[in-house]
């Protein structure tokens, strides 16, 4: 049976966030994330996300969604620990996160991006990444307002022709 | 990255009107807390009201106003007013293989420039809170 979280009240600093909670995707949310991903980017890529579901949700692999009172799924994030990647000690890696546009700006990926670093923190991280397309202003510009900046490493590659 | 006088002033205006958007302030009084030039900043402040940024009130009381949506507007909006936009004349010597990879390297530079600026907005400048050196009284 599915574990969930009791329903977070209306924070009293941002009004327009929605009673949501909080709990681990599991394989029967497939069609729900699926067409979440469809409304937003036209691809529904229900192969790809059935593996994900697969693949996280236990161990250091975070796949976790916020849905309304009635069920309805608002957004969903993944994350996961790293270790030693690139010489780096353990640090938690967010590389998906989706709310419904509908939903935006009410603090649901906020919620989510808090609840995945509480995950982290809670495993024993002490930071969190991510790497994003410098033109996608929109999730460049969400991920600055959770107080990222740049790390210290830079992204490089080539063309192989 | 070097700013222009205008640019900073600028980003100096918006963030101080925008860190509370209920009150007005002169040109006068951000260029005494901020320790900068009043006539310049003046200058600054009309381009700011053409952008939308800033709106002027008149009368007993008045003065510039923060205007725009603090979570949609970025640095860049203010700095894109006041520094030259794109990359400008071909300079001497770039017709060179030295100069045209002098100009790949100097775009990725600008690039992540803009990148950097256009991804943080206002909201997000005034709720960082970077260790400032304590001032000397």
């Amino acid at each position: 049976m599915r574990k969930t979280a009791a329903l977070k009240p209306v924070d009293r600093l941002d009004a327009s966030l929605p009673a949501h909670r909080i709990r681990a995707a599991a394989p029967e949310d497939l069609s729900n994330i699926s067409a979440l991903e469809g409304k937003i980017t036209g691809q529904p890529k229900p192969g790809y996300w059935r593996e994900m579901l697969g693949s996280y949700g236990h161990g250091d692999r975070y796949f976790l969604l916020a849905e309304d009172e009635a069920g309805k799924l608002l957004g969903f994030v993944l994350g996961e620990i790293r270790a030693w990647e690139f010489g780096s000690d353990p640090a938690g890696w967010v590389f998906a996160i989706n709310v419904d546009p509908d939903t935006r700006q009410g603090g649901i990926g906020t919620a989510l991006f808090d609840a995945v670093c509480e995950r982290f923190r809670a495993a024993g991280v002490r930071s969190v990444r991510t790497m994003v397309d410098r033109r996608d202003h929109l999730i460049l510009s969400f991920f600055r307002s959770q107080g990222l900046m740049a790390g210290p490493s830079i992204e490089l590659e080539m063309e192989l022709s | 990255m070097r700013l222009q006088k205008a640019t900073r002033f600028g980003l100096y205006a918006v963030l101080e009107l925008a860190r509370d958007p209920g009150q007005q302030l002169s040109a006068g009084d951000i260029a005494q807390r901020y320790g900068i030039s009043t006539n310049h900043l003046a200058k600054v402040m009309r381009e700011l009201g053409r952008a939308g940024l800033v709106a002027a009130e008149r009368g007993v009381g008045g003065g510039y106003r923060f205007a725009a949506n603090a979570k949609r507007t970025t640095l860049w909006d203010v700095v894109s007013l006041f520094e030259p936009a794109g990359r400008g004349p071909a300079e001497p010597g770039e017709e060179t293989q030295a100069g045209a990879a002098l100009r790949v390297v100097l775009d990725e530079v600008a690039e992540i420039e803009e990148a950097t600026l256009r991804s943080i907005s206002i909201d997000t400048m005034l709720r960082m809170r970077p260790r400032v050196k304590a001032q000397a009284a």
